[in-house]
């Protein structure tokens, strides 16, 4: 919301503070000042000239030469401009001066343009006479400023007065931010009352007189509120003979400033109110309304309604319209419509100020989608006092602006006004909240500034229909901190018993996570949590998968942010793709962040949010290098038993042959492979990548942070080798089961040293070569134990159709 | 005999002065002090000399002995060292190759800045706890003091699932969760994600993180909210950081603030970083709204409390100068290794 701060003055005529001030004070009041335009900015020794003479330029067909009356002397200026004629008053800026624009009206520079005397094509020049582009402002808001030229003032001037005073723009615009709770300062007044409260200074609210013409208001418009739910106060005054013409300068600028354009005098008084008051108002044309009946009902499902910016609109019956006795004609609390829409040629107005359900307009307001200034201020839900006073104001300003005679008397259709709220004045309490020692009778000295009345007699408050934000002990106590100051008020850490600050065991796991991650290469990625549909297709999901089931959002920024990822590979590989693309060699990314698992579909209820760690890289490092981080993150989360690995993952967006479910105690806690060419075609991906997911939630119950010494051992170890020919479909994981199994007690360890195919071993074997380590904690291991353990394990491995090697 | 010695003795310095291999040493060793060596030897002739004089002349010997092992033991050390500094000039090495680097990855700004803030929050005993990312309208929005048709429920900024369930906007619902759990006194942070439909461009993401603070206890005050907030911006962007509380709103907060700090830039005296202004605006806080205690079971007149949120994205592009939003979701690896 923008408004003039001369505008503000009106009502708080001692406000004498200058611009910065104002706006940190009416910030740290509570009123957030976003900033401020100073409408004179860069304009400096503009004077009012008067065109005593115009002759043509001896060597430019396009300029002329004027003799400009400045008041103390006369001045010749070259001018391009088309418009002037010999009398004409204009802005002047003298030698040595400044304008703020160029004519063309694009952006100002920020120091403004130096105005110095010169030759224009040999005729000097000693200043410039000024459009209204070059004085920082437009067409817009000075509509009667020819479209190409030299600004010419319409009212009376005189030469050598300050042109920028003459032109009201001596002023500084404000923009604030209203809190959405402080409907009330959404009007010039509720800033007003603001500043006078801050400033501590008096306001004075403007005197409304319009009593009209003697006659009876009832003669000429009726009114029935069939829904006093949604329209809890219908006021209407009827203007007649109405003279349409331009506003009046005063009131133009006053538009101009809030950056409303001036249009005439009716809708510039509607919009002066609306500005002033915080209360839309409407006017129709009387003698388009049937009947001169007002009747405000809902609409019937499926009515249509074209409204003034001649849009049909479908209706429905939650949405509240104003209508005539045969027809509706606007479209309550959001716009009007074209069937009453007023032309110049209007002779009688009927003027609405009314107080709609602000629920209501917000939603039809969603529904028609549209949204108008009129809807934005209904919807925060408006005083229903303040109705009245508005549409007074407009008839006073139609008589004083004399744009029409006012009749009579008021059309008031209400309901029965909300009592006006009491609360209890607890000084201590509101002490105690803040941490304070706010004297009772500062506080009560704010409530003055507020008129927010306190009763001593009943030791209550009574808060202002205006301020309907005051509900409670809470926003009293607002009040007084927000004029006490929030900068006095100290600054204190909690009293109470000390607490012990912790991170919980999840969270450690994934700190542990990162870590790990780190230590082997990759960096931390962030992905979005919700993707396309067409995910599933790239990573080549079968069509019945159980991951196309998602959590799905109804009004997404595109179907590219459509679905709730079920699953995490899409954020990584589109990740190390753009790294690819960009020729980043070796790269490795991980990433934790949520799968979405709808536990139905539709979805009824929280959905099961699962971690994912994800691990992803190209360029150095293989199947092997990923499986090696998963151990070292699995160990040093304290899972200590041996995690297997079933090739037979079944998962198709990875390389059939590389892939597999990482298992650890039987349960499936993740997987990890060789992304399947397709997919990693699908990403533009040209080399192998490799990928390893862990699902959090599995993990967590075996992970621990607990650590047990368990001695270093003191006998000695003895080492078997063994090498055997095995067939290819035995996997190693199938062999170490088997030394697991039956190596007894005393098996410390195993490794594979060697792995071989090719030449001298027949087709479809292999030759595995491994050592194995056992050792006795309370004793040096005898012959007969280590063969008896072997003899075991070779038994075992015979049975796996495995020839052991010389 | 002593003479004999003597001669014993003076010979074998004269030949370890004259070695110049530790090999030549031993060769000394040997031949004096082995068992077949001129000393051992005089040492078997013992039972020629006098049984009187034998106690004498085996203190001789062994005198002899001690020095020229003396003698041998300092030139074998003096030789060693000068092998060692020999091998050790043969060994300089260019020390301005390059390193050989583990090649440790990086962590992400935005869990750098987290990390942070969990740091100096459970330093003055919160408990870190999670909520879920997709939210029930009840605890994003009602239990907040936000009740249906409230603007800031409006379609264009929440992503909706259906009616009843939506992408949390904010994490303060975590608060609603926390205080139904009826375990007083609360201090809590909930770092999270959340969802808002703006388009990506340089300021906006439709997928941010935030941080909300709870405190629930018997006493607290709004002076408290401003202390432990002012001590969080010192221990976050430095000791002479101040704080300034401007008057807001939140529906779920009365009285409510946005706090801003003095700019970490300029101290506060203006300049581009800051827009000239000297502050920058950080989070927005306030004292627990009296209708949102009473709707998680929790006795306003007896307890009371504030609330904070912050944006983490805010902070980690304003402590590590990041210029575009964008950067931190692309994963660029030349992004990611610069932190």
């Amino acid at each position: 919301m923008n408004t003039p701060l001369s505008w503000i003055r009106a009502y708080v005529p001692d406000l004498t503070c200058g611009d910065k001030e104002y706006m940190d004070a009416m910030t740290l009041s509570g009123t957030k000042v976003e900033g401020f335009t100073r409408l004179d900015k860069n304009l400096e020794n503009i004077v009012v000239g008067k065109i005593e003479k115009i002759e043509r330029h001896p060597d430019a067909d396009k300029l002329i030469i004027c003799q400009v009356n400045i008041g103390i002397q006369t001045i010749q200026i070259v001018t391009g401009a088309p418009n002037l004629k010999e009398g004409d008053y204009v802005p002047t800026v003298l030698d040595g001066g400044r304008v703020a624009g160029g004519h063309d009206g694009g952006p100002l520079p920020e120091n403004g343009i130096k105005i110095k005397a010169g030759k224009l094509r040999g005729i000097e020049s000693n200043g410039m006479m000024c459009s209204i582009e070059e004085l920082g402002s437009s067409r817009d808001f000075y509509p009667e400023a020819p479209e190409n030229g030299v600004y010419v003032f319409q009212k009376e001037v005189t030469p050598g007065e300050d042109a920028v005073a003459a032109l009201g723009l001596h002023d500084t615009v404000v923009e604030y931010e209203v809190t959405s709770n402080r409907v009330d300062c959404y009007s010039v007044l509720g800033i007003a009352r603001e500043a006078a409260a801050t400033f501590r200074k008096p306001f004075h609210a403007p005197k409304v007189v319009a009593e009209g013409n003697g006659e009876d208001v009832n003669n000429y418009v009726s009114v029935e509120v069939q829904d006093t739910k949604l329209c809890t106060r219908y006021c209407a005054r009827v203007c007649k003979n109405i003279k349409i013409a331009p506003s009046p300068e005063w009131m133009q600028r006053r538009l101009a400033a809030c950056g409303i354009r001036p249009i005439n005098n009716l809708v510039d008084i509607t919009n002066y109110v609306m500005m002033e008051y915080g209360q839309p108002m409407h006017a129709y044309d009387l003698n388009m309304v049937a009947g001169h009946k007002i009747i405000v009902r809902r609409a019937q499902d499926g009515d249509e309604f074209c409204t003034l910016d001649g849009q049909v609109r479908m209706l429905d019956a939650d949405m509240l319209m104003i209508c005539d006795a045969e027809k509706e004609i606007g479209l309550a609390g959001i716009m009007g419509g074209e069937n009453s829409k007023i032309t110049d040629e209007v002779q009688t107005v009927l003027f609405e100020a009314a107080t709609f359900n602000g629920a209501n307009i917000r939603r039809s307001s969603k529904r028609v989608g549209l949204r108008t200034d009129a809807s934005g201020i209904f919807e925060k839900g408006l005083d229903a006092r303040n109705a009245e006073a508005a549409i007074n104001r407009a008839c006073q300003l139609i008589e004083e602006l004399g744009c029409g005679e006012v009749v009579s008397g008021l059309v008031d259709v209400k309901a029965p006004f909300a009592p006006l709220r009491e609360i209890a004045f607890e000084p201590e309490r509101i002490n105690k909240f803040l941490g304070t020692e706010i004297a009772r009778e500062e506080m009560l000295a704010i409530f003055d500034r507020l008129e927010l009345f306190y009763n001593a007699d009943t030791g209550m408050i009574t808060a202002p229909s205006f301020r309907q934000d005051v509900e409670c002990f809470a926003d009293i106590a607002e009040e007084v901190a927000r004029f006490y100051g929030y900068d006095k008020i100290p600054t204190t850490l909690p009293s109470g018993e000390a607490m012990t600050g912790k991170l919980p065991f999840k969270l450690r796991i994934e700190e542990k996570a990162r870590d790990i991650a780190e230590y082997c290469g990759f960096s931390q990625g962030m992905c979005y949590s919700f993707e396309s549909p067409k995910v599933f297709d790239k990573l080549l999901l079968p069509m019945d998968s159980p991951l196309r089931q998602t959590v799905t959002i109804s009004n997404p920024l595109g179907e590219d942010f459509s679905v709730m990822r079920t699953i995490s590979l899409n954020g990584i590989l589109t990740s190390l793709a753009t790294n690819y693309n960009r020729r980043n060699k070796n790269v490795r990314l991980y990433e934790l962040g949520n799968i979405y698992i709808p536990k139905s579909v539709p979805v009824v209820d929280y959905p099961d949010e699962r971690m994912q760690f994800t691990l992803g890289m190209y360029g150095d490092g293989d199947f092997f290098t990923m499986k090696g981080v998963v151990e070292e993150f699995l160990e040093h989360i304290g899972m200590k038993h041996k995690a297997t690995y079933d090739p037979d993952a079944g998962k198709p967006f990875l390389h059939p042959g590389r892939q597999a479910l990482i298992q650890y105690d039987d349960t499936v806690i993740g997987y990890l492979g060789e992304i399947h060419p397709e997919v990693a075609d699908n990403y533009d991906i040209d080399t192998k990548v490799y990928v390893a997911v862990l699902d959090m939630p599995e993990i967590l119950p075996f992970a621990s942070f607990d650590r047990k010494y368990e001695g270093i051992a003191k006998y000695p170890a003895v080492s078997r080798d063994i090498s055997m020919v095995v067939p290819k479909s035995v996997l190693v994981g199938d062999i170490e089961k088997i030394i697991c199994q039956r190596g007894g007690k005393i098996l410390e360890d195993y490794q594979l040293f060697d792995i071989y195919e090719g030449e001298q071993i027949k087709e479809g074997f292999k030759s595995v070569a491994y050592s194995i380590t056992f050792r006795a904690k309370d004793r040096t291991l005898e012959e007969s134990d280590v063969s008896g353990a072997m003899k075991k394990i070779l038994n075992g491995l015979e049975g796996l159709g495995i020839e052991l090697r010389a | 005999m002593k003479e004999k010695l003597e001669k014993i003795k003076a010979e074998a310095i004269r030949q370890i002065s004259t070695s110049d291999a530790l090999d030549k040493l031993n060769d000394v060793r040997v031949n004096f002090l082995g068992k077949k060596g001129e000393l051992t030897a005089v040492l078997k002739s013992m039972k020629e000399v006098a049984p009187e004089d034998r106690p004498k002349v085996g203190q001789l010997v062994n005198e002899a002995r001690e020095e020229i092992e003396r003698v041998l033991e300092e030139a074998r050390a003096g030789m060693e060292k000068k092998l060692r500094e020999a091998k050790m000039k043969a060994e300089v090495i260019d020390v301005t190759l390059p390193a050989q680097k583990n090649n440790v990855g990086h962590r992400h700004p935005n869990t750098i800045a987290l990390e942070e803030v969990e740091r100096i929050f459970i330093g003055m005993g919160y408990e870190v706890v999670e909520g879920p990312e997709i939210e029930k309208d009840y605890y994003n929005f009602e239990a907040l003091n936000i009740p249906a048709d409230h603007p800031a429920k409006d379609e264009q900024d929440t992503f909706y699932v259906n009616a009843d369930i939506l992408l949390r906007t904010q994490t303060s619902g975590v608060q609603v969760h926390e205080m139904e759990k009826g375990r007083l006194p609360i201090r809590m942070i909930a770092p999270g994600r959340v969802f808002r439909a703006d388009e990506v461009d340089a300021t906006h993401s439709p997928s941010f993180h935030q941080i909300e603070g709870l405190v629930i206890d018997k006493n607290i005050t709004f002076a408290d909210l401003k202390g432990t907030l002012a001590e969080f911006a010192k221990e976050l962007f430095g000791e002479d950081t101040k704080v300034k509380f401007r008057p807001h709103h939140f529906p779920f907060t009365e009285p409510s603030a946005e706090m801003d700090v003095s700019c970490f830039k300029c101290g506060g005296r203006g300049c581009r970083f800051c827009k000239g202004e000297g502050w920058i605006e950080i989070l927005g806080c306030g004292m627990v709204h009296p209708k949102v205690l009473k709707m998680c079971n929790i006795n306003p007149e007896e307890y009371t409390g504030f609330a904070f949120g912050v944006g983490l994205e805010r902070i980690a592009l304003l402590k590590y100068e990041i210029d575009d939003m964008r950067l931190l979701y692309e994963n660029d690896i030349r992004f990611l290794k610069q932190f």
